[in-house]
């Protein structure tokens, strides 16, 4: 479920209000978005893909709110972790160019 | 009800073809349309490029090279699991569209990888490149794009012939109509509000559109479909827990449990106690390659310190009911034509049995048929939009919804629209109602949806929960086509599995037809007439 958006790192670009499927964020003027809807929030770490500034946090729990810390997340490297891992944004390579189904299908019985 | 009437559109277009729903489907029909000169115009319940269950995974793909033999290998690899209900002709058409429609993905930039012999490989998309690139090339082919716009009913005309449709922007809440000569309905499966990855967009909205403006349901029995996910965790992949063991709480496997054919047994299990898995059978070579095919499915691991490759996590089966069942809005021809003049279905919020019988194809024959049908349904939505002409957009239209936008009392009352969610989810997610199905269940679940219609359909609702209540809506109708057509077949077929009936039974090799709002109807279709149907229409085209 979507826990954090940093007030440090969020340039107020609202992208993700536009592009979260489920329309969990609402625009705040001059601030940074407000988690509205946050139990319509299915976890599908969407928003964090489009944040261009690492501003969001999604935790794996899905049905349960967990606190967290954004020190802590930023020093374990998971502000844009799945970004970073998925090569998504502007000077990256899309890690696509990587994917090994084929050496998964090969091992399928 | 006055301000739901109005007919002051904040936003109101004309258009040759309407496209409903922006994920896979509705985006290969908005392209095919588009490409072939008609005006499109695309509304998504969020926002075209994040929605649908797609976008927020990696995804096979049943591409297929054409070669005899390994066609005739993919054709007859599903064919008993499904249940002999596909068809071969759909399947050949299937495969040949969809290769030609990812080799354009090719050139169109998506970066595919290529294989240890230095070929490329085309059998996998990663969902937000795939789906990003889908709106980039919509936009290049002039389709205008409504985001965060649900639809919310169809219009028709005189004549019943679908004529558009109207919905609100759930930001500004806007209202909008699109008038269309022709109309896509493309708004994916239900997966009644599960969380399971991505789905929960997917609601069954088209389902209830349609029906309500006629059309018809295929194959509804096959909506049992789960995927395994961590038991805290959103992430439904199930591909690599073919390396899995899975065990009691102690560790000790559980005998007969496995992702593929196994999976009953996990439910049986999990009934009564958790259900744990280590994907120890992965070798370290095999690690690093998973990591590279599929990163989401790391991502809640990586975040909740597990490794699932030497530690034990604890797993669930989370309802994708008809996104990964076969079920959907029957499709009557080669053109993916409704049995309603002037809609067409494509993707998830069409049958699927054509091409998978009554069992999952998965990720990959669901994409196949995704690319397939809607490059189809765009296509003849545009042929067809040709011959009306533009000023069919003038015809006289009207409005067809009917749960929370007319209720049939005068004095209908307020509609509690979570707890019907709630009480739908309850009759449809327990693995000993859906997964293992008794005459009993069925008909006890069925008492309980068809009050939870009669309360949909008496209520009103203030303009602010209008989107909820008409998933809510959508997802009891669902309930209703599933649990009806379920009780229909009496037999053990594909993934629908009727304790009463264990045995596969010859004489029920039929589709199973259904619909209907007020008074849900199911009747049988022979298989037989369903390919001479087919075979007329190709040698009629």
């Amino acid at each position: 479920m979507i826990e954090l958006v940093s007030a440090s790192r969020c340039i107020k670009c609202n992208i993700c209000v536009n592009i979260c499927p489920t329309n969990v964020f609402d625009r705040v003027p001059d601030a940074p978005p407000a988690i509205a809807r946050k139990s319509d929030c299915q976890t599908c770490f969407m928003c964090e893909l489009y944040c261009p500034v690492d501003a969001l946090y999604v935790a794996p729990e899905t049905d349960l709110q967990t606190s967290v810390n954004e020190d802590e997340l930023a020093q374990k490297g998971l502000l844009g972790s799945y970004r970073e891992n998925i090569g998504w944004g502007t000077k990256r390579a899309s890690t696509a160019k990587n994917d090994q189904t084929f050496q998964i299908l090969k091992q399928m019985r | 009800m006055v301000s739901k009437l109005t007919t002051d559109w904040e936003v109101d277009l004309e258009t040759d073809v309407l496209v409903i729903g922006g994920g896979p489907a509705g985006t290969w029909a908005a392209w095919s349309a588009a490409s072939r000169g008609a005006k499109v115009v695309l509304v998504d319940k969020g926002y075209c490029g994040t929605t649908g269950c797609a976008a927020a995974s990696g995804n096979g793909v049943w591409y297929v090279p054409p070669e005899p033999q390994a066609r005739e290998a993919a054709m007859a690899s599903r064919e008993s699991l499904g249940g002999y209900l596909a068809h071969r002709q759909w399947m050949r058409r299937v495969l040949d569209q969809t290769y030609t429609s990812v080799n354009l993905l090719a050139e169109w930039g998506y970066p595919f990888p290529t294989d240890d012999e230095g070929k490329p490989y085309r059998r996998s998309l990663q969902g937000p490149e795939y789906m990003k690139l889908m709106r980039r090339q919509i936009k290049r082919a002039g389709v205008k794009i409504l985001d965060n716009s649900p639809a919310l009913e169809l219009l028709v005309d005189e004549t019943g012939v679908v004529a558009g449709a109207t919905g609100v922007n759930r930001q500004t809440n806007n209202q909008w109509r699109v008038r269309a000569l022709a109309v896509v309905i493309a708004t994916g499966g239900c997966a009644f509000l599960s969380k399971a990855l991505g789905c929960n967009v997917l609601t069954g909205d088209g389902y209830l559109m349609a029906a309500e403006a006629g059309a018809e349901m295929s194959g509804m029995e096959f909506s049992n479909a789960y995927g395994i996910s961590p038991a805290f965790s959103s992430v439904t992949k199930t591909l690599f827990y073919n390396w899995a063991t899975f065990t009691y709480e102690d560790g000790t496997p559980i005998p007969g449990a496995g992702s593929q054919r196994g999976r009953s047994l996990i439910a049986k299990t999990l009934l009564e106690q958790p259900v744990y898995a280590i994907i120890d059978k992965a070798t370290e070579e095999m690690r690093s390659s998973m990591r590279l095919a599929q990163p989401n499915f790391f991502l809640p691991f990586d975040r909740a310190g597990i490794d699932p490759f030497t530690q034990k996590f604890p797993v669930t089966l989370r309802l994708e009911g008809t996104v990964r069942g076969t079920g959907g809005i029957r499709i009557i021809d080669e053109t993916c034509a409704t049995s309603v003049k002037g809609l067409y279905a494509a993707g998830d919020a069409a049958t699927r049995e054509l091409i998978c019988g009554g069992f999952t194809g998965g990720g990959s024959h669901n994409a196949a048929w995704a690319i397939s049908s809607g490059y189809w349904s765009g296509e003849s939505a545009a042929e067809y939009a040709k011959t009306l002409g533009h000023k069919a957009n003038q015809r006289q239209v009207q409005r067809v919804g009917e749960t929370a936008f007319q209720p049939r009392t005068e004095h209908p009352h307020t509609l509690a629209t979570d707890e019907v969610i709630q009480a739908v989810q309850a009759e449809v997610f327990p693995y000993e109602r859906n997964l293992f199905r008794t005459e009993q269940g069925l008909l006890d679940s069925l008492g309980r949806l068809d009050y939870l219609w009669q309360e949909v359909r008496d209520s009103q609702v203030e303009n602010k929960q209008l989107i909820r209540a008409r998933e809510a809506s959508a997802m009891v109708a669902t309930a209703r086509w599933m649990y009806n057509s379920a009780l229909e077949r009496k037999e053990t077929r594909g993934m629908h599995k009727h304790q009463d009936y264990p045995q596969q039974d010859a004489n029920q090799q039929h589709h199973l037809i259904s619909g209907g709002l007020d008074q849900v109807w199911v009747k049988s279709q022979p298989i037989e007439k369903t390919e001479k149907t087919l075979i007329g229409a190709i040698s009629n085209s």
